[in-house]
């Protein structure tokens, strides 16, 4: 019994001198750390990766800050937003005047990096890249244009042996800002489908099978004989899915590349509006690749949060200068050296 | 008998609380009022579900009323929705997906309960459970690598040359079809047939099966004519869980059936389900009604399932009555 109740008091003992060390060593270690200021952001999933990238980065340099993201897709970022649950917003198209009315509070819009979106396509036989008309494009998903070897299509690739093949068009069935970005050209080059179709995240397609997502899409394309469809340039360039050129303003037939995407967006930047809101498809300019896209960040014009104001405008900051080198690394196009200087000065709006 | 104190109780307060404390005490009323709340939050839960669903489509109601049903368009651009193509990609690919999965479990459900040597019986029924904790996502992608493929290169050209006179076998082949859709669907709803099935069928009592080879019936009569019609309530409810399945399923539908929202007689042609295309295009909805009008496929997905759930209420009432009149 003494040895038993000898032993507890020891065991006793121990426990506590162990809880005063603990205390001793966690008390001061806890106090000049803080927990890190937390901004949160939603939005969309295309820039994700590099967005990913981007706060891992900041974060990195100012431990004391920490930005979560989630990529839950443009509209959710926008709801999100509008209903003060994130600190900004993240949408690969801007916001048309409908959905900025909408909004209790001024948003702004910072575009981040680009995005260009290749038509892919599998036609047995066939290994070099074909050149492809604004016009083919829409007519081949009007419908109009139905077999591969129609005039619309051979006659912008000489020399090529088009079979007498079905066309079997493949688009996103997720809502997407591919998808804007797609129907957004068809839109421009094409009377009929800005008529009949029109331009959003999804559309009432005039036919063909729908994919989810760029790897839905790429999959049915590679699966489907004679098949063409819509995927994102950074898809088309980490899975080396061979794609076609498309015929920009000046005539020439281009492939997208990152050269190409900040090309187009160089070729706007002069008539670009104050407020970012631009579609830079179709954009004049000999080195300009037709289909492709900003995305952007929503910054709320006022912040209340004097130090999430700070924050997020030195983040923007960063993201203009250190982070557009980090682009390319991941296959997005990086902003042209104008619309970065434009955008610097966008920041001193947010007060 | 419990009737008695309550009565009791509730002419004297004091006496009742007494009373309650009383029972407590005891622990019966305890569980009682455990398991009571856990029924109830499922009924709570389910009324909450049908009215945010419908509190949260009310622009998309009264702008399209009756019409959201009938509706053919479905077309964000110009804020024109209506519901038709995919109550009936949903409804169809269910229906074909039940036509090819019934015979295939049930089969084989009476092969496992009734022929096949317990060992073997066991052992497969728990590959079979297995089977029906896949994730739908790998389904998908089973359906998209090998049965897709299979039906655009094999079945559907062989459906085409054979039976291709009939409407349901006409227009060109994509492989993503109705019939992918029903194909995967069936695939994936199997096992909870074969597994419910089997259960029920052990359950037979053995008096059933040795009185009906006492009267000289052979096996296979004992168990189509006694052991099978015994068992049947058990069984429908076996398809009516695996058909709740096949509704709601959303995955791996939308990988393989073609999001095509077209109403087509041909079973080659894409479709599209509710469930699909709540899941496809609500991250990236703009606009209330756009929105709400996805929230109101919800409601509509929830209606059909109410039906048919009625239904089958209505199948197993009938048939229990059958059945006793026979008896």
């Amino acid at each position: 019994m003494r040895l038993k109740s000898a032993l507890i008091s020891i065991a006793l003992g121990a426990a506590l001198i162990m809880a005063g060390v603990i205390t001793l060593v966690d008390f001061p270690a806890a106090a000049p750390a803080p927990s890190p200021l937390l901004i949160n952001a939603a939005g969309a999933t295309f820039p994700y990766p590099i967005y990913s990238k981007w706060f891992t980065e900041y974060n990195r340099v100012h431990p004391d800050i920490q930005i979560n993201y989630q990529a839950i897709g443009s509209g959710g970022g926008i709801r999100q937003l509008q209903t003060g649950t994130v600190d900004f917003g993240a949408s690969d198209m801007p916001l048309n005047d409908q959905l900025l009315n909408d909004f209790k509070f001024k948003v702004l819009h910072f575009p981040t990096v680009l995005g260009a979106v290749v038509p892919a396509y599998n036609i047995q036989g066939i290994n070099q890249e074909l050149n492809f008309t604004p016009q083919a494009l829409a007519d081949i998903y009007l419908g109009k244009v139905t077999k591969w070897n129609d005039p619309a299509i051979a006659d912008a690739n000489p020399g090529v042996n088009l079979p007498n093949q079905d066309i079997v068009v493949v688009h996103r069935s997720d809502g997407s800002g591919t998808t804007f970005v797609w129907t957004d050209f068809l839109c421009k080059v094409n009377g009929v489908w800005d008529a009949k179709v029109g331009r959003n995240t999804s559309v009432n397609w005039p036919l063909g099978l729908g994919g989810k997502g760029n790897e839905g899409v790429a999959g049915l394309v590679k699966q489907t004989p004679g098949a063409i469809g819509y995927v994102e340039l950074i898809y088309a360039l980490q899975n080396q899915i061979p794609y076609g050129r498309v015929k920009n303003p000046a005539g020439i037939f281009i492939k997208a590349d990152l050269a190409s995407t900040t090309a187009a967006a160089a070729a706007e930047s002069k008539t670009m509006p104050a407020d970012f809101r631009v579609s830079i498809t179709n954009a004049q300019g000999k080195g300009a690749y037709p289909i492709c896209s900003f995305t952007y960040l929503l910054i709320p014009a006022n912040i209340q949060d004097t130090t999430k104001k700070t924050v997020i405008k030195d983040f923007l900051h960063w993201m203009l200068t250190t982070g557009q080198n980090e682009v390319e690394g991941l296959s997005y196009a990086k902003l042209p050296e104008d619309v970065v200087a434009r955008e610097m000065k966008a920041i001193a709006e947010i007060n | 008998m419990a009737s008695v104190p309550v009565t009791v109780g509730r002419a004297r307060p004091q006496g009742r609380a007494r009373a309650f404390v009383e029972r407590l005490r005891r622990g019966d009323n305890v569980a009682h009022l455990i398991v009571w709340l856990a029924a109830a939050s499922i009924i709570v839960v389910t009324v909450m579900l049908v009215y945010q669903l419908y509190v949260n489509s009310a622009l998309p109601r009264h702008k399209f009323g009756l019409s959201f049903f009938l509706g053919k368009t479905w077309d964000p651009v110009r804020g024109e929705f209506g519901a038709l193509p995919f109550i009936y990609g949903t409804v169809v690919s269910s229906a074909l997906a039940l036509l090819l999965a019934v015979p295939l479990g049930v089969g084989a459900a009476i092969f496992l309960s009734e022929l096949a040597p317990p060992r073997i019986s066991n052992a497969t029924t728990f590959v079979i459970e297995l089977l029906a904790a896949v994730p739908s996502v790998i389904y998908g992608l089973l359906g998209i690598f090998i049965s897709v493929p299979l039906l655009r290169t094999v079945v559907m050209p062989f459906l085409k040359t054979t039976l291709g006179f009939l409407p349901l076998f006409k227009g060109p082949i994509f492989g993503v079809s109705m019939l992918a859709g029903g194909f995967v669907l069936a695939f994936m709803i199997v096992p909870f047939i074969i597994s419910v099935s089997r259960e029920v069928l052990m359950a037979v009592p053995v008096e059933q099966r040795e009185a009906a080879l006492g009267v000289g019936a052979t096996k296979w009569e004992s168990t189509w004519h006694v052991v099978v019609p015994y068992a049947r309530v058990g069984i429908l409810a076996s398809v009516f869980l695996a058909l709740a399945r096949a509704l709601g399923e959303t995955m791996a539908v939308t990988m393989v059936i073609g999001n095509d929202p077209k109403i087509s007689a041909s079973l080659f042609a894409p479709a599209y389900s509710i469930a699909a295309v709540i899941a496809n295009e609500f991250t990236e909805a703009t606009g209330d009604l756009y929105l709400q009008a996805l929230i109101e496929l919800g409601l509509v997905l929830f209606l059909i399932t109410i039906l048919i759930n009625g239904l089958a209420r209505l199948v197993i009432v009938a048939t229990t009555q059958k059945g006793a009149a026979q008896g």
